[in-house]
């Protein structure tokens, strides 16, 4: 789960990162408020999730309240266009307001789950401000990295080693060495999967504050998280995603017009690529999960026909353990609730699959019976390009 | 021989009175594993179906000499049980549950150093010997006994994979499922070792999907170690980036983990991949015939 830059950097002060002063403001009126309080001069950053906001206009200087307020009445509403939003771009509803720094120099600080250590590693850069991926490609001897071990999280030693390693004085390595060791606790604590504070400034008057902040959450740990939870912003995601999710069933969205509905995601991405292989264009990803239900089915079904886009949907469920009958029944029954009048593939394998076959072909449904992934992928795509 | 689990193996079930639990532990048994106890806190001294119940995973190892546990307890609990395994001296553990807090994962891991447990999962099918021992969620009646070696990041994809091989007459050794999560237990080159030393697996299938790097440092170890052939298939040509692919850990980030890296990776090491997932099992026959 992704949060908004200002509530990330609610939650950094709170655990002790410095952040500039501001507040978020979702009117012109309070965005001039907030300015006036900051004295006037101040930064006005649009709130999606998604970066590149500056490069797209979102983010813009203001010299006086009444200007804020100005750029306020232009960003609220407008759909900012990102590298990462997509050409449809996302609409604002929020802004931050915040006092503007005077900037000595710009790091890059960031926290992420490193797979192949099965542990949390800081990364630090002294090119800040630019997207950490291009520095690594570019100039990999600026990154550097220490690995946390989880017995005894972050120790000093390590925060001075990168403070001294990012070029910062005896000054400030105490300060970065208390702001690193906050955003760890936060990262700890709140079950991140990413932090980032891109920059991290120091300013003329040296002092390190946290710039712009970005938190994704783990969405497997929500439970014990109430408070970040309710921190979604359903305005963000794609409401089918949500829609889906809300119902136990992993949905996502692609371009392409063949649905696809699968019990299991390695299953569900295989059928996917087949389609793509056999010169079609699946419009979505649908894990049903271990036990397609009729219930679950239905609701997929649902999900997968709200797209417009969709001229056709296959069905591959490898039952496994599940009887095909039951499967084939609940896939007919939910195919007549929910008229399904695009063409239909359903591959069915598991126990009992003859009988699962039968129910399907005496259902009077246009349903076309497919033996293997590969002779259904066939199918549907034929079917959809008549 | 096989590895990991053969039809000596005991195993205990963690989480023996939840509906998933009794459901496998049942099935498991039907198929002719030796399910030696259940443990339940608080509900030790009761039993399921003739399977002794126990308070703690100690005791259960104490009484009935179980070597291997598996685990269907709720997310929030796994990590607790993983632990608790570990702690009873089991030698494979094996987690089934999927939605275990990445977190808690990491804690488990550096819990598991210099312990003598090997964890397979979590969110995985578990694991299978065929005509020995099935421990897990698998449908036992997919597979054959036979020489080729499965290890898989994925549930359902696998009983694909596996389904292929058994129709082509090819039956499997031992096959394992090592999870879809970002952090889990034993990996690629840790079952490839154990199929490498394994006189009755001839071949291994490996599965794997994008996000991560396992794969192609699975290659590397695979080009400089491997006396054996290896098929290899990697799922999600077509995922988008940034997006979890109902997998926790299948999700491309930063522009890495793609499947067409993956797959690059493993064809510089000489590994062959199937080019569709209909042809996993053809293109094991054709490796197998040389």
């Amino acid at each position: 789960m992704n949060i908004h830059e200002y509530q990330a950097k609610e939650i950094l002060k709170r655990f002790g990162v410095p952040v500039p002063k501001g507040r978020v403001a979702s009117t012109q009126q309070e965005a001039g408020i907030v300015a006036h309080e900051l004295g006037g001069s101040c930064v006005v950053k649009a709130q999606i999730h998604a970066g590149g906001r500056g490069k797209a206009g979102g983010v813009k200087l203001a010299k006086s309240a009444a200007e804020a307020e100005k750029i306020a009445g232009e960003l609220l509403g407008k759909k900012l266009v990102t590298h990462q939003t997509g050409p449809q771009g996302r609409e604002v509803r929020r802004l931050l307001v915040e006092e503007g720094l005077p900037i000595e120099r710009e790091f890059y600080l960031g926290m992420v789950l490193d797979r192949s250590v099965s542990k949390v590693s800081v990364i630090g850069s002294s090119e800040g401000g630019v997207e950490i991926e291009e520095v690594a490609q570019k100039s990999p001897e600026k990154i550097l990295k220490e690995v946390i071990d989880p017995a005894v999280g972050l120790l000093p030693f390590q925060c001075r080693r990168l403070a001294y390693g990012l070029g910062l004085g005896h000054e400030q390595a105490g300060a970065f060495t208390a702001l690193l060791q906050a955003l760890s606790r936060a990262f700890v604590e709140l079950d991140c999967s990413l932090a980032e504070i891109n920059p991290l400034v120091l300013t003329r008057d040296g002092k390190l504050m946290a710039l712009d902040a970005k938190m994704n959450l783990d969405n497997n740990a929500l439970f014990r998280q109430p408070e970040v939870a309710a921190m979604r912003d359903l305005n963000e995601e794609d409401p089918k995603e949500y829609e889906a999710s809300r119902l136990g069933l992993s949905y996502i969205a692609l371009d392409g017009n063949i649905g696809c509905m699968v019990n299991g995601a390695g299953l569900a991405m295989a059928t996917m690529d087949i389609i793509k292989l056999c010169g079609g264009e699946p419009a979505n990803f649908l894990d049903v999960g271990g036990g397609a239900t009729r219930d679950k089915v239905t609701e997929a079904f649902k999900i997968l026909l709200s797209d417009k886009r969709v001229e056709g949907v296959l069905v591959n469920i490898f039952g496994g353990i599940m009887r095909c009958d039951v499967i084939a029944q609940g896939v007919v029954d939910a195919a007549r609730e929910v008229r399904v009048s695009v063409p239909l593939v359903v591959r069915l394998q598991g126990t009992k699959v003859d009988q699962g076959r039968k129910i399907l072909s005496e259902s009077g449904l246009a349903i076309i019976p497919a033996e293997t992934m590969g002779e259904a992928a066939e199918k549907i795509v034929k079917a959809v390009k008549k | 021989m096989a590895i990991l689990i053969d039809k000596n193996t005991r195993v205990v079930t963690q989480g023996i009175t939840g509906a998933t639990g009794q459901f496998h532990t049942r099935a498991c048994q039907e198929y002719g594993t030796q399910m030696v106890a259940g443990v339940t806190p608080g509900k030790g001294g009761s039993s399921f179906d003739g399977i002794p119940i126990f308070d703690t995973v100690a005791k259960a190892v104490a009484a009935t000499g179980a070597n291997a546990s598996v685990i269907y307890v709720p997310p929030p609990f796994t990590a607790d049980a993983i632990m608790e395994a570990a702690d009873a001296g089991i030698e494979l553990i094996i987690s089934i549950t999927e939605g275990v807090p990445v977190m808690d994962m990491v804690r488990v891991k550096r819990y598991l150093e210099g312990k003598r447990s090997r964890l397979l999962g979590p969110n995985c099918p578990g694991i299978i010997t065929p005509g020995e021992c099935k421990i897990g969620i698998m449908p036992g009646h997919i597979y054959r006994k036979g020489p080729v070696g499965v290890v898989s990041r994925s549930g359902t994809l696998t009983y694909e994979a596996v389904d292929q091989l058994t129709r082509l007459g090819l039956g499997q050794s031992t096959c394992v499922g090592i999870g879809g999560d970002p952090v889990h237990g034993m990996g690629f080159i840790d079952v490839l070792k154990l199929f490498n030393e394994d006189p009755a697996t001839q071949a291994v299938a490996l599965i794997g999907e994008i996000g991560g790097s396992a794969e192609e440092t699975a290659a590397a170890w695979v080009e400089a170690n491997m006396k054996k052939p290896v098929v290899a298939f990697i799922v999600g040509q077509t995922a988008p980036p940034g997006k979890r692919m109902g997998h926790a850990g299948a999700i491309i980030s930063g522009g890495k983990g793609t499947a067409q890296e993956k797959i690059a990776a493993l064809r510089k090491a000489g590994i062959r991949t199937a080019p569709s997932p209909a042809l996993i099992g053809q293109t094991m026959q054709e490796v197998l015939k040389g």
